[in-house]
């Protein structure tokens, strides 16, 4: 019931602004943008960029400056420093269209606990400017899409964690944004829950431009077609979940099982091979177990594989790592320190 | 630019968030019960003999020192508290929209508080016959007195997270306000500054202006002080919460 895909209504003006401004292909973009609160460097001079169909997932520790970014980009707090646009207006000149134009999931899904679930809907309608004939289906649209038939006169407090924050996923979606921010929108959720909203943030993604945050490295390899890793205020990494792989020590390694007369001596044969770094070798009963680490550059499988069938061994399994993105993660946000950080 | 529909769509949220819990109809309990001992027990309405509400109005810029900020403190120490005041400011809805939409809410809900003490105009109408258009000029008197107290709380309740400064604070404000024009304590002022800069001080008072229109007369100076009290507060309230809803 989560994934219903459902006719968009052409919301708001933000079409207008980028009519205007034909440079602009993305629908955010942060210009060294920054926001310290005393000594601390919440957000410290961090540029990107995201357009329409891409769903930008935030990374990094707790403490490292997304819920800050997303407050900044949704008018919430302003900048110490630089500027950003979204959907082509100004975050600080223009902040009420940028608001109009955008749909936001604050962290721990705040609401109005003493209203029912319809009142509060209705309500956003009323503030997003959605006339009243239009108001009935663009709530029956959001039902549908979070799943609320069922709660719909039941007070917000007295809901479940997971309907909760369908709820405030709802009143994202309310007047059907074309941006949309989302702080963590799986957090405290169970698998299930964590699942449907996913399926959910899949199914918006097509004709949206989607920023997330999260900290749970399958959310991002499963929902996220580019991701932006941020430690201490800073972007760290920003590419495809494969791109930041081949940054792992581990990414292009050939592991193979080999078996034959000669595979005790195969080692030496494979490290001949162009772009070799280095062979370890290790009996296994029968088999060899081999690892081969390339350099990058000329290395080939192919060459590789031709090695060891010249050496009258057979390959019993052989596989390439593509490498791991807890690894990258760890590697370049473990040296934050976060003595003085909450 | 203040769009007015989004006042209208904030007031309306925050007018039927009252009702949501038992707390309004205790308040109104109260205010009644506060209202009945002042005027018959301090007040003597039957012993005196007049057939007028004077004994009832007297005593509401007391009752408000206190039951008003009761009221305005937890206005936006809640939202902060809940964090809804982030859903809020990313709606398309401007600080001070935000601001005069509740105090709205607050200040209707203190109106429907004054409607239900009609039962009092009833019986003086009944003993007697009391002025009318004091009445009326009365009622109006005491809500714009609300109103100022009520814009005065929300600006505190804006600065602040706990709801007990908040309440002190915004009653030490409108106590101050309100001595300025209480007799006993403008004569003793008055052996200490000259008599221009009393009149100028008086004149801020709110018993000042509260008397004046208590006496049947809604002289548009007397309104105009009390709108203006209500400006101040909300317009400084709006730039005090710009300053400090992210904290
Ligand atoms: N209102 C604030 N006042 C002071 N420090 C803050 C405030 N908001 C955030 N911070 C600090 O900024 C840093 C980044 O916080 P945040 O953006 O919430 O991180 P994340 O969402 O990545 O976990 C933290 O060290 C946090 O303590
Ligand atoms: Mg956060």
């Amino acid at each position: 019931m989560w994934s219903k895909s459902i006719q968009s209504q052409s919301p708001c003006q933000l079409a207008t602004a980028v009519l205007l401004n034909p440079i602009m292909t993305e629908l955010i973009q942060t210009h060294n943008l920054g926001r310290h609160f005393g000594d601390i460097k919440a957000v410290d001079g961090i540029s990107f960029g995201a357009g329409r169909g891409e769903v930008l997932g935030f990374l990094g520790p707790n403490g490292a400056g997304k819920s800050t970014t997303m407050k900044l980009l949704t008018g919430f707090l302003s900048p110490s420093f630089g500027t950003a646009t979204v959907a082509g207006f100004d975050i600080v000149e223009q902040s009420r269209d940028v608001r109009r134009c955008l749909g936001y999931l604050p962290e721990n899904a705040p609401l109005y606990g003493e209203m029912e679930v319809a009142a509060f809907l209705k309500f956003v309608c009323e503030i997003r400017k959605i006339e009243a004939s239009r108001r009935k289906a663009a709530i029956d649209t959001v039902i549908e899409r979070a799943g609320l038939s069922g709660v719909l006169h039941q007070k917000i407090e007295t809901l479940s964690k997971g309907y909760r924050r369908r709820v405030g996923l709802a009143q994202a979606l309310v007047h059907d944004p074309e941006i949309l921010i989302l702080d963590e929108p799986t957090d405290g959720l169970d698998p299930n829950q964590k699942h449907d909203v996913r399926e959910l943030i899949l199914a918006l993604a097509k004709d949206k431009c989607i920023l997330l945050s999260t900290h749970i490295l399958e959310e991002v390899e499963e929902v996220c077609s580019r991701i932006v890793i941020i430690s201490r205020g800073k972007i760290v990494a920003d590419g495809t979940a494969d791109e930041l792989r081949t940054r792992t020590a581990s990414h292009g390694v050939v592991k193979m099982r080999l078996s034959g007369a000669q595979a005790d001596s195969v080692d030496r044969e494979l490290s001949e091979v162009p772009g070799v770094k280095e062979v370890a070798a290790q009996r296994v009963g029968d088999e060899v177990a081999v690892l081969v680490t390339p350099t990058g550059g000329d290395f080939s499988v192919h060459n590789l594989v031709e090695a060891v069938i010249s050496k009258q061994c057979r390959i019993r399994d052989l596989s390439v790592e593509r490498g791991h993105l807890d690894e990258v993660f760890r590697a370049i946000t473990e040296t934050v320190d976060f003595s003085g950080r909450p | 630019m203040v769009d007015f529909a989004n006042i209208g769509a904030v007031c309306r949220r925050e007018f039927s968030s009252y009702f949501a819990t038992p707390l309004a109809v205790i308040f109104l309990c109260v205010f009644l019960v506060l209202n009945g001992f002042f005027t018959f027990e301090l007040g003597r309405f039957y012993e005196i003999g007049q057939a007028d509400l004077s004994s009832f109005f007297v005593w509401h810029p007391w009752l408000y020192l206190f039951i008003v900020p009761a009221i305005s403190m937890r206005l936006w120490a809640e939202e902060r508290k809940t964090g809804t005041i982030e859903l809020l400011f990313t709606f398309p809805v401007s600080l001070f929209e935000a601001m005069a939409g509740k105090f709205l809410a607050a200040w209707a809900f203190l109106g429907i508080a004054l409607l239900l003490t009609l039962p009092i105009v009833f019986t003086a109408y009944y003993l007697g016959d009391p002025d009318g258009g004091v009445i009326v000029a009365s009622y109006c008197g005491s809500f714009l007195l609300a109103g100022s107290c009520l814009s005065i709380g929300i600006a505190v309740s804006a600065a602040t997270n706990n709801q007990v400064i908040a309440f002190v604070i915004s009653t030490s404000i409108c106590l101050l306000l309100t001595l300025l024009g209480y007799d006993p304590i403008v004569q003793a002022l008055h052996k200490v500054f000259p008599p221009v800069f009393m009149e100028q001080l008086t004149n801020l008072s709110f018993p000042f202006h509260f008397e004046a229109i208590r006496r049947g007369v809604l002289d548009v100076r007397d309104v105009f002080y009390f709108l203006s009290i209500i400006f101040l507060g909300l317009f400084s309230g709006a730039i005090i919460l710009d300053k400090v809803k992210a904290q």
